[in-house]
């Protein structure tokens, strides 16, 4: 370390500061190697964790092609004799799949959308323009972060489903999350990074604001608005509560909700009920994980985790 | 929207007098909304949808829980007098909302320290690993990412009976079962909870590590201080504020509790040893037409919550502010 000692002194001070430490030199037998090298211990706690977390996504892709349900410790271990698609059938019939896909898509589609168009607006708004009341909007946005929604079942289910008649309607499911403040809140991070002079000199060639958001800025943070998507997606993809109050008609139900009204109404009377809710679960969860795994990078980079530690 | 609105007198406050001040005057006054006041029109959309949509709602609840309000058809009005606490007496002097509170209760025992442990572990395990990094930050997030509905059909097959698990433990297995069990059902549901949520307070640990600069553990490992040394004395004074954050999260979680025992426990049961209060709130306000006592429930939750913020934020904050 006697290379870096002088400037290791000087830097001290404001290390906490600095945006990226730089790289530590990795040697044998130094402190920083010591860290960076993990102990039997913690592989082995890494390793039963990722077991008991993965396990029950095998279990539910092994159950759901059971012929019969197999409980013993065999029937974790993939059997020929007792593989079959029927349960997947039978769940079909039940529920219509495809078209409870449909539903969630279009719920999930809708919340998207209001957040990327207006939380990109507000977003820039916050971060790059100068105008009264600014400060105002920005504690809104902290503010209602905190809101619980606890407090606003009763009187949103009075409002859409009463007072304005939106019940079965994708509308009043999409209604209480089509803005999400996390998403602005990323949005604005990513539009502070950008520096001020590029819009400045954009104003001064006359430029339009939303050309300017349009032409320069939204280019310039496609990564914010992927993880922007994917911050969104898995909220009204996996939302139950809301569409369950919201939706009585069927034909309308995301999956999760008619897969859920199969769990505790019908289940009972089919043939193979385990293998029929697995069957439905493997639809439901196949999109989010496939989602999730091919973008996993946007997830892992923590990004997300930042954003959302604010 | 008082936002917008350009009354008042702009110069007020500016010292009177003077020829260059009054030069300045009309380029202030056209620059009253700020230098780009199209910014007010681009937050536009989204301040409406918060008042509309979220700051209404949150009064109405409140006004909800002070009168006597029942479902009507649309548009029609009807007489709802005000009843002051009648709603709130009724339902805390009910017995089914007074065990949902003594469940929640369990279930932040249970679910709260769990969290903060495990995710702080396995993300400081995982920040320092260096070989199958991508397999194991999946492996924690894949629960978070999936819908509950979906892996409860899972757990309802792992835990029923003669599931997999009571296979395992043979004569261990407790009779009735996991979820049936009026001593168990609880605790079930909030181990469920903390697996199904574990990977999103990975990734807020994850975030939080990131922070604390390098040079600390180096000079602590010179100083001749172990890994537990390093963990205690670095790591977990490092990410208060992270743990600040994940005791409040999974306690409005846990506060929030609704589609894990609606579904694990068939609604609350067995006998109501699972029942949350938005469970309670779901089957009094829109199953029996009392929104009024629900509305109620919802405020003396979210007092609930807030108190036990407080009490956290005291507890695990320490020198924050």
């Amino acid at each position: 370390m006697s290379v870096t000692n002088a400037q290791n002194a000087k830097n001290d001070d404001d290390a906490s500061r600095r945006p990226e430490p730089p790289e530590p030199v990795l040697r044998p037998g130094s402190g920083v190697e010591k860290r960076r090298n993990l102990g039997v211990g913690s592989f082995i706690l890494l390793g039963v964790g990722a077991f008991v977390f993965l396990f029950p996504f095998y279990y539910m892709l092994i159950g759901s092609l059971q012929t019969a349900p197999d409980t013993s410790i065999f029937g974790a271990f993939p059997n020929p004799a007792n593989i079959t698609g029927a349960n997947y059938v039978q769940i079909n019939e039940s529920i219509n799949l495809f078209r409870g896909l449909l539903n969630s898509g279009i719920f999930t589609g809708g919340v998207i959308f209001f957040t990327v168009i207006f939380g990109l607006l507000v977003g820039y708004a916050l971060a790059q323009m100068k105008f009264r009341g600014r400060g105002v909007v920005f504690g809104m946005m902290l503010l209602v972060q905190m809101i619980p929604f606890q407090l606003l079942l009763i009187p949103l289910y009075v409002m859409i489903v009463r007072d304005y008649g939106l019940a079965d309607s994708f509308l009043g499911m999409i209604l209480p999350f089509a803005i999400n403040s996390t998403a602005v809140f990323v949005f604005r991070q990513y539009f502070l990074q950008l520096p001020s002079t590029l819009f400045e000199a954009a104003r001064i060639d006359g430029a339009s604001e939303l050309r300017i958001l349009w032409q320069i800025a939204i280019p310039l943070v496609r990564p914010a608005i992927v993880t922007a998507v994917l911050l969104t997606f898995i909220g009204p993809w996996n939302e139950f509560l809301w569409p369950f109050l919201v939706t009585k008609e069927q034909s309308l139900q995301p999956l999760a909700v008619s897969l859920a009204n199969f769990i505790s109404n019908i289940a009972g009377q089919a043939g193979n009920p385990f293998g029929a809710i697995l069957a439905g679960a493997c639809v439901l969860a196949a999109p989010a994980v496939a989602l999730f795994i091919f973008f996993q990078r946007q997830f892992i980079s923590t990004n997300i985790g930042s954003s959302v530690k604010g | 929207m008082s936002l917008r609105s350009s009354s008042g007198n702009p110069v007020t406050g500016k010292p009177a007098g003077g020829t260059a001040d009054r030069r300045l005057v009309p380029r202030k006054r056209k620059n009253f909304l700020g230098p780009q006041p199209l910014g007010l029109l681009f937050s536009a959309p989204y301040v409406i949808y918060v008042l509309a949509v979220l700051a209404f709602p949150l009064g109405y609840a409140v006004y909800i829980s002070f009168h006597d309000f029942f479902f009507t058809a649309p548009r029609v009005k009807v007489d709802r007098p005000f009843v002051g606490f009648d709603n709130y007496i009724t339902v805390l002097s009910d017995p089914a909302v007074q065990r949902s509170f003594l469940n929640i209760g369990v279930f932040l025992i249970i679910n709260v320290p769990l969290t903060v442990g495990l995710s702080l572990l396995l993300a400081n395990a995982l920040n320092r690993i260096t070989r199958f990094k991508t397999f194991f930050r999946l492996s924690y997030y894949v629960p978070y990412v999936t819908a509950s509905v979906a892996v409860v059909g899972v757990w309802l097959f792992l835990f029923q009976q003669n599931g997999l698990l009571n296979t395992l433990l043979g004569p261990l297995a407790p009779t009735p079962s996991w979820l049936v069990n009026s001593w168990l059902a609880m605790p079930t549901v909030a181990l469920y909870v903390t697996w199904k949520q574990l990977g999103f307070f990975i990734l807020l640990y994850l975030a939080a590590l990131q922070n604390i600069p390098d040079e600390l553990y180096e000079s602590a490992a010179v100083d001749g201080g172990n890994k537990w040394v390093q963990f205690w004395n670095i790591t977990v004074p490092g990410v208060r504020p992270a743990s600040v954050l994940v005791t409040l999260l999974a306690t409005i979680t846990g506060a929030n509790l609704f589609t894990e025992p609606y579904l694990l426990t068939g609604g609350g049961g067995p006998d109501g040893a699972s029942a949350s209060p938005v469970f309670i709130m779901y089957q009094r306000g829109l199953l029996q037409g009392n929104p009024d006592v629900a509305a109620a429930l919802g405020v003396v939750l979210v007092i609930g919550v807030l108190l036990i913020a407080l009490i956290q934020k005291r507890l695990v904050g320490g020198k924050e502010d």
